[in-house]
């Protein structure tokens, strides 16, 4: 395998006077999906943060391309796509509106793709309706769309399944499967089985600080 | 701490020392006896020579001699802060968790500081001005900046991750840094358009020497019942925060 | 990753440095004006604490005359303190903030663009309301023009303040009274040179000087500010 495009080395994290993890170390390359898993509480989400760059309460390293990751951060920022537990959409906005705004926050989408993003995740025709007046599942199918939308190499999502229905399931699945054949990398945490060849799997439980 | 392996060819070790929270347990627990006891010197006969053997003001008369307790308690006041936003910086900038702790203890040590030379200052100010308070302009920013630490120190009791905290009183105390000097002189500015020409107390007109030299022994004094104070604060806060490391552990159970 | 203030680098496509803030912009005031009810509460305000002042010391327009533009200054500053706690909040409960700070976009120009657009919607508005309050409270026809131009030139300085304060409380269940107490201390200066100008006005005293103090803490703050609050919400978010 080639250099790995993400590297974590020695990890440690605690919270609430827990520890979450200690000397977590793994890597992952192109093409990969690895899914993280663990109970409640293990600290899957801590972790996806950590990584994102969200949270910055750990020990140890991160590294991108090899490089340390406080010297390559508007790099990464740029490879990355995070999908966290908030929808991250403007409930006031129409749903172009708050897609342009990814466009604008993300250098190098492409604006004329918010339309075609956004009728795969079927929001044809709601493209100007305020987020406020859709259902809970099109509010979440909104920020999926970004999955549409993205160049990121990197996705980093965190429990992309919620509030969809089978179908969408499916078709998340395969769009994972389609980002990981091009040589992208997806790390997940999910309650869904997963039905992906080459899926890695990294336990949290296993890890759980000893102390 | 960050175990950046890129910055540390250019650090000298014993900033790395520091950064070991066991390190700094041990090197302030050494340190503390002499200053306490320098401390107890200083003060002490600083009193005594201020109080007896200094001579009366001829204007004031025995009245004045209150700032010996007043001048020492803003000049460390001010450098507290000074002293609180560094470490906060340090801490923010290398993630050094004792920095962070020194940044804790420094705010209500600040304070009260801060606290006593407002109340000496109004002590001061009845047989002077005839009133507990005026809008002196040293006095007001003296309560600006009692202002400031209390703001501080609200933040960090109301953030409940003592990281987060840390990192964010570093950030409030780094932008107070920035407008101390600012709301000084705009202070001091209000002041002149307000009040016409007050006698200035604390800036007289060449002090004899046997008046300052005693506010000098004083100063140093006191900015060693400080270090003393800081430490104890300090020592306290390393083993709260590490009381579930082995050495802390093994320590309790040693005593 | 201590990124207080990093260089971004030159290699970026896309929309540049300038494209973001005009974004981040409109899509501010587009919120703001979405919900309009929100922004008249702060105007409202500043008119109710200006009534106050009357009825709980006195009416009497030669004392009133005399305070006003202390009194005009104290309410326009407590008016842009009361709207500053939710410039964040909204952002960080529905997850837009933490995509914001993911951004390889330097989020100097977002927060700016944020403060901006919260100038525009507060402290304009109460600027050109102020003379109004000029005029419940007495304040000579001499003083109005000193009024404004402290106005414009301080409220932009006291959104700036305010928005590290809420930065760093962003977090925080009960950010609302924390917030006044970390931003009032340093809203001390430019209520002094502000009602300074005011009075130096009224009393037909040049007013340049007060101003250059005003457009120099303004200076002052488009530049360092940002950077505050940047750090701040990125300590904040990660809490």
């Amino acid at each position: 395998m080639a250099e790995p495009l993400l590297k974590v080395e020695n990890l440690y994290c605690e919270r609430d006077e827990r520890v979450l993890f200690e000397g977590l170390s793994f890597e992952v390359g192109a093409g990969e999906v690895l899914q993280i898993e663990g109970q409640n509480g293990s600290g899957k989400t801590t972790l996806l943060r950590i990584l994102s760059g969200l949270s910055r309460n750990y020990e140890g390293d991160l590294y991108w391309r090899g490089e340390p990751m406080a010297e390559v951060v508007d790099e990464y920022r740029q490879a990355l796509l995070y999908f966290g537990h908030l929808p991250g959409v403007k409930a006031t906005l129409t749903p172009q509106e708050n897609l342009g705004w990814y466009a604008a926050l993300q250098p190098g989408t492409d604006t004329a793709s918010i339309d075609m993003a956004l009728r795969q995740v079927g929001l044809a025709g709601y493209e100007d309706v305020p987020c406020h007046m859709l259902s809970a599942g099109q509010h979440r199918r909104v920020s999926l769309a970004r999955l549409y939308l993205s160049q990121a190499p990197l996705w980093i999502l965190d429990e992309p399944f919620t509030a969809i229905d089978k179908k969408g399931v499916a078709q998340k699945e395969q769009l994972i499967l389609r980002h990981a054949a091009a040589g992208g990398t997806v790390i997940l945490t999910t309650h869904h089985e997963l039905r992906l060849g080459g899926l890695r799997r990294l336990n949290l439980d296993q890890l759980a600080g000893t102390s | 701490m960050a175990k950046n392996k890129t910055d540390k060819n250019w650090m000298p070790r014993w900033f790395y020392q520091l950064a070991s929270p066991r390190w700094c347990y041990d090197i302030t627990g050494k340190l503390l006896p002499a200053f306490g006891v320098l401390a107890l010197v200083l003060l002490l006969g600083g009193t005594v020579w201020a109080l007896l053997f200094a001579p009366a003001d001829y204007q004031q008369g025995n009245s004045f001699r209150i700032i010996y307790i007043h001048v020492p308690s803003a000049i460390l006041a001010q450098s507290c802060y000074i002293m609180m936003a560094i470490a906060g910086a340090i801490g923010l900038i290398w993630k050094m968790k004792v920095a962070d702790m020194v940044a804790k203890s420094c705010a209500p040590l600040g304070a009260s500081l801060a606290l006593l030379a407002l109340a000496t200052g109004a002590i001061w100010g009845k047989p002077t001005w005839g009133s507990w308070w005026v809008w002196d302009a040293r006095l007001t920013s003296m309560l600006i900046l009692l202002f400031l630490y209390l703001g501080v120190m609200a933040l960090h009791s109301a953030i409940e991750n003592d990281t987060t905290a840390a990192q964010s009183t570093a950030v409030l105390s780094l932008v107070g840094l920035v407008n101390i000097p600012i709301i000084k002189y705009s202070v001091e500015w209000w002041n002149t358009l307000h009040q016409p020409a007050t006698f200035k107390l604390t800036e007289k007109p060449a002090m004899p020497p046997e008046m300052w030299l005693p506010l000098l022994v004083m100063v140093v004094g006191f900015y060693c019942f400080f270090a003393v104070s800081l430490m104890l604060r300090l020592r306290n806060e390393i083993l709260r925060r590490e009381r579930r490391s082995s050495w802390v552990q093994a320590l309790a159970e040693s005593r | 990753m201590s990124e207080i203030a990093t260089n971004e680098p030159a290699r970026r496509r896309g929309p540049g440095a300038a494209g973001v803030f005009r974004a981040a912009l409109k899509r501010d005031l587009l919120l703001a004006f979405r919900s309009r009810s929100d922004l008249v509460n702060p105007l409202i305000f500043f008119l109710m604490v200006a009534t106050l002042f009357p009825l709980g010391v006195s009416p009497e327009p030669g004392f009133l005359a005399q305070l006003a533009p202390g009194l005009v200054w104290v309410a326009a500053l407590l008016a842009t303190l009361l709207s500053m706690d939710s410039l964040f909040r909204a952002d960080y409960e529905d997850g837009t903030l933490e995509q914001a700070l993911l951004s390889p976009q330097p989020l100097i120009l977002i927060v700016l663009a944020r403060v901006l657009a919260h100038w525009i919607m507060t402290g304009l508005p109460l600027t050109l309301m102020a003379p109004l309050l000029g005029v419940m409270l007495f304040l000579p026809a001499e003083g109005m023009g000193g009024l404004m131009l402290s106005l414009l030139l301080g409220t932009p300085t006291l959104s700036l303040i305010g928005a590290i304060g809420a930065a760093l409380t962003v977090g925080l269940r009960k950010g609302g009274v924390l917030i006044s107490l970390l931003v009032l201390p340093l809203y001390i200066p430019v209520l002094i040179f502000g009602s300074g100008a005011v009075q130096a006005a009224v009393t037909g005293l040049p007013l340049a000087g007060y101003l250059a103090l005003l457009g120099a803490m303004l200076a002052l703050g488009v530049v360092l500010a940002p950077l505050a609050i940047g750090a701040a919400l990125r300590i904040s978010v990660s809490g």
